[in-house]
């Protein structure tokens, strides 16, 4: 009974908070409101994404979100540095193919945004068979040592949260 | 005070800003970079709107904040979409 | 003395700072680059990032000084900030589809070509 009214749990309490920050007060009405849409659209659109992502751990979630916000910081410092004082033939570009072992659509998706907002790397292409990344790197001198940091970094732990 | 002067400086910054986009969209080498400058352009144009939220001291512009961000996106995906597969919706 | 009031504004106006600073590095990278593929990094990040520094810094001062406390500002920064890896990448994939050739990047490794090369219809993906 509560499988087939709330499909997608995670999804029907996002959309209950996004309704509130949206109409940015606190009233019953509008709590109704919250609580018909968290219902029907995940009912409505349930038959495209039959598969329930699972979270086998919220607070590496939580932890994990805290280190790319920290490393997205560092990013932008990082590439900051390179767009004012390197001179432009000076940086060293790098198509870097990474394997990835994750399997669950919802993390690769995780990863690869993870990948284009950090350390100097934009996600650009995914392999047929969506078992590799391309990545391109904006300075890259060691293009080995950029895979093998995503690979520890941040694959190991969605690793951990979502398989 | 000092926030005046925070405020615009900032300004100034992100007119700039759109300034050096405009560039690129009349200049640019090719439609990628043309669609990448259109982006570009509303991603600073948001922070223009709400840096007169700000300076007007209320809080209504943000839903046209939040439109700009969200028609943004979509047109330029569609975009892209458009130029990689020479349709949008398959 | 300082009172509370002027430290709060002196953080408001170094965010504000920061996001203008970071908002112009983002469009001056568009210009500075070479390459396209280059080209996208700044404003993926940097104009992100500084767009997302000046809504903070309003969400904080219409807080603090005009005593209307707003959540959609968060909504905003939370939407750039999912979005622009999205956009990032299928502006990556039209630019690969368009300029780049199949032999100019590097191989998967696996028997499949990349998704943006591959000719036949048929999804694929196997998870």
């Amino acid at each position: 009974m509560m499988r087939r009214l709330f499909p997608h749990p995670y999804l029907s309490l996002t959309l209950f908070i996004v309704w509130f920050l949206l109409v940015n007060d606190l009233k019953l009405g509008s709590a109704v409101l919250a609580a018909f849409l968290a219902i029907t659209i995940p009912l409505l659109t349930g038959a495209y994404w039959p598969n329930r992502p699972q979270i086998k751990s919220v607070p590496a979630l939580i932890a994990y979100g805290l280190i790319v916000f920290w490393d997205v910081i560092l990013a932008n410092i990082q590439v900051a540095r390179i767009i004012l004082f390197m001179p432009a033939d000076r940086i060293r570009s790098a198509w870097i193919p990474v394997p990835i072992e994750l399997r669950t659509p919802e993390a690769i998706a995780l990863l690869s945004g993870t990948i284009t907002m950090t350390p100097g790397t934009v996600t650009a292409d995914m392999s047929d068979c969506g078992r590799v990344l391309l990545i391109h790197a904006l300075h890259a001198p060691d293009p080995d040592a950029v895979r093998d940091d995503i690979k520890t970094r941040y694959e190991a732990r969605l690793k951990r949260i979502f398989e | 005070m000092i926030l005046t002067y925070a405020l615009d400086f900032t300004l100034g910054c992100f007119g700039i800003a759109l300034l050096l986009n405009l560039w690129l969209l009349l200049r640019g080498s090719n439609v990628v970079d043309r669609v990448l400058a259109l982006d570009t352009m509303v991603v600073n144009s948001i922070a223009l709107i709400v840096l007169y939220g700000i300076k007007s001291g209320s809080a209504l512009n943000f839903e046209a904040a939040i439109l700009f961000a969200m028609t943004g996106f979509v047109s330029s995906v569609a975009f892209a979409k458009y130029l990689t597969r020479g349709s949008v919706i398959e | 003395m300082i009172g509370l009031d002027q430290i709060t504004e002196i953080v408001i106006a170094a965010l504000l700072v920061i996001g203008g600073i970071f908002g112009l590095i983002g469009s001056f990278g568009l210009l500075k680059l070479r390459d396209p593929m280059q080209r996208l990094h700044a404003p993926t990040k940097a104009t992100t990032v500084g767009v997302g520094t000046a809504l903070l810094a309003s969400v904080l001062d219409l807080w603090i000084f005009e005593a209307t406390l707003t959540w959609q500002e968060l909504l905003v920064i939370a939407f750039l900030f999912l979005t622009a890896p999205i956009t990032a990448l299928f502006l990556a994939k039209a630019h690969l589809h368009l300029t780049v050739r199949h032999e100019d990047i590097p191989p998967t490794g696996t028997k499949r070509p990349w998704a943006t090369y591959s000719t036949d219809d048929a999804d694929e993906f196997q998870p």
